[in-house]
């Protein structure tokens, strides 16, 4: 963790006790936060007086090129979006173009999506917790986590050749259908996660120096996460019960039985936790897919190779691993988009990070930043 | 209150705020002038949307038009706010003292469009340096980094 000391000032505190506050840089190659966020620390001795998140690293102006791109042409710039959770970026915007060109999916396009977005939250909560624990010292965490996430991109190079950029999802369905057998092998690997995740769990969670450095730390209250735009596990480790799956029902959601993980306390310990817990209910979805798995087109039939929905505007969102997840777009009716725009979870949560911060020590910082699970992908777009 | 009654609420208040009210899809959409959109934001904060979930503006050629999404999680509806802004240093009210949500996506607002929120506590660029040049998701946009010709050749 590289840190530079930029500058000392002497201040008074609140109280009227003079300070020396000293002003550190952290990062811009933290490793929770993969290289692109700079975080600009105010402290008090140990303690932090105020974060600064220090963005945009990472812009590549994804919004400005979509402006000069066809509505097919832009769905491979989505993957780019969340990289650790590309099914998700594909699917919200292909629902905004297909609510927008009047476009109908196919029901076993639709099982397909949330099959392979189920899997993706597993992945990217491995990921964000794993990363997380590696931060903190508990590298072994880190090993479990990314087993288990390895399982799950290899069936996803199955299903679609890739292993991070995805281009899976789109308008009108998906782009292949499932290979014979794989269907089998994604039933195989459900069978064995259940086992994984409660030695994850007894692991992690249940380890004293864990308990220690997590609780207590960057408590949210429930109020607050809605106030300031959290969603996702950020929000519902506070307590806030709210999954667009249950309360915004898209897709085949409704035919689905799981439950929404919802914490108590607000603080990195339940953020945590909570992805861990929503990883059984996903398994839970998957198993339950594959059971109603319907027959038929896994893609729209008779869709044009250049669409250009009629002028208007529309959102659509989904519940991403990070939480809502929306595309806004605006058509002028050419096959170019007008305008389009991505609403995205990390964002939202990383604005939280000052809030949550202060008043920690240096240490905790990372715990913090750790618990919000920014990907900086999606945060600069 | 269900979403029907909520639509009749913004009905009776419409001609106050001096509002048009409108279906799209299943949200409703409520164009305000700006002098009434943080009057507006209280009235829809008062009737329990407390999510503001995405702010953004659109560049429409004569004018921007700014477009707020608000959600009800007790109401289970959604609604769009939208307001038009002049081109000529384009100025808004700040959402910010109503949703603290606003904070971050007003502030990526006046990076990339130059839409200045009046009451906003920290408005500064976000996505790009200081120094950038001018608002790139204007449509009249005049990338700096594009390498050009020069006339003489």
């Amino acid at each position: 963790m590289p840190l530079e000391v930029e500058s000392r000032r002497t201040a008074l505190s609140e109280d009227g006790r003079p300070i020396e506050e000293l002003v550190l840089n952290v990062g811009p190659s933290h490793p929770s936060t993969h290289g692109v966020g700079r975080f600009v620390v105010h402290l008090d001795g140990d303690v932090i007086v105020k974060v600064d998140p220090m963005i945009g690293y990472l812009h590549r102006g994804i919004e400005k090129m979509a402006e000069n791109r066809t509505y097919l042409q832009i769905v491979p710039l989505t993957d780019r979006l969340d990289y650790v959770g590309s099914m998700y970026a594909n699917w919200a915007y292909c629902r905004t173009v297909e609510r927008l060109a009047g476009i109908r999916v196919p029901e076993r396009a639709e099982y397909l999506r949330v099959i392979v977005c189920e899997l993706q939250r597993m992945a990217s909560h491995m990921m964000g917790i794993g990363a997380a624990a590696a931060d903190t010292g508990a590298f072994s965490m880190f090993i479990y986590a990314f087993d288990l996430r390895e399982r799950i991109v290899e069936l996803f190079e199955d299903l679609c050749g890739a292993r991070l950029t995805y281009n899976y999802v789109r308008p009108g369905g998906v782009s292949y259908d499932a290979p014979d057998g794989w269907f089998d092998k994604v039933s195989a690997f459900i069978g064995t996660v259940d086992a994984t995740l409660a030695e994850m769990d007894s692991l992690f969670f249940g380890n004293v120096i864990t308990r220690g450095r997590l609780k207590g730390i960057g408590v949210l209250s429930a109020q607050d996460a809605v106030a300031c735009g959290a969603s996702g596990p950020v929000a519902r480790g506070s307590g806030v019960n709210w999954d667009l799956r249950k309360h915004d029902p898209y897709s085949v959601y409704p035919r689905m039985e799981f439950d929404v993980v919802v914490g108590d306390k607000g603080d990195a310990y339940d953020r945590g936790r909570v992805k861990l817990f929503e990883c059984y209910e996903s398994a839970k979805i998957v198993d339950q897919c594959i059971a109603q798995m319907p027959g038929g087109h896994f893609k729209a039939e008779g869709l044009p190779r250049l669409i250009a929905p009629p002028a208007g505007d529309a959102y659509d969102h989904i519940e991403s691993a990070r939480g809502s997840l929306g595309v806004y777009l605006v058509s002028d009716g050419s096959p170019r988009p007008y305008r389009m725009k991505v609403r995205s979870p990390a964002f939202c949560n990383l604005s939280l990070a000052g809030m949550l911060a202060a008043g920690h020590t240096l240490p905790d910082l990372v715990v913090v930043l750790g618990s919000l699970d920014p990907v900086f992908g999606e945060i600069d777009r | 209150m269900s979403p029907h009654d909520v639509r009749h609420h913004l009905a009776e208040l419409s001609p106050q705020l001096d509002a048009r009210i409108s279906d799209h899809f299943e949200d409703v959409v409520i164009e305000v002038g700006s002098a009434n959109l943080l009057q507006t934001a209280s009235e829809l904060l008062e009737l329990g949307f407390d999510r503001l979930g995405m702010v953004t503006a659109v560049d429409t050629g004569d004018d921007f038009e700014m477009v707020y999404r608000v959600t009800s999680r007790s109401l289970s509806c959604s609604a769009f706010v939208k307001t038009r802004v002049g081109r000529i240093e384009p100025r808004v009210a700040s959402l910010c003292p109503v949703w603290p949500a606003a904070n971050w996506q007003e502030r990526e607002v006046w990076d990339l469009f130059g839409i200045h929120f009046t009451g906003h506590p920290d408005m500064r660029r976000i996505l790009l340096p200081e120094e950038w040049p001018g608002w790139p998701l204007r449509k009249d946009y005049d990338d700096p980094n594009v390498i050009r010709r020069p006339d003489y050749i």
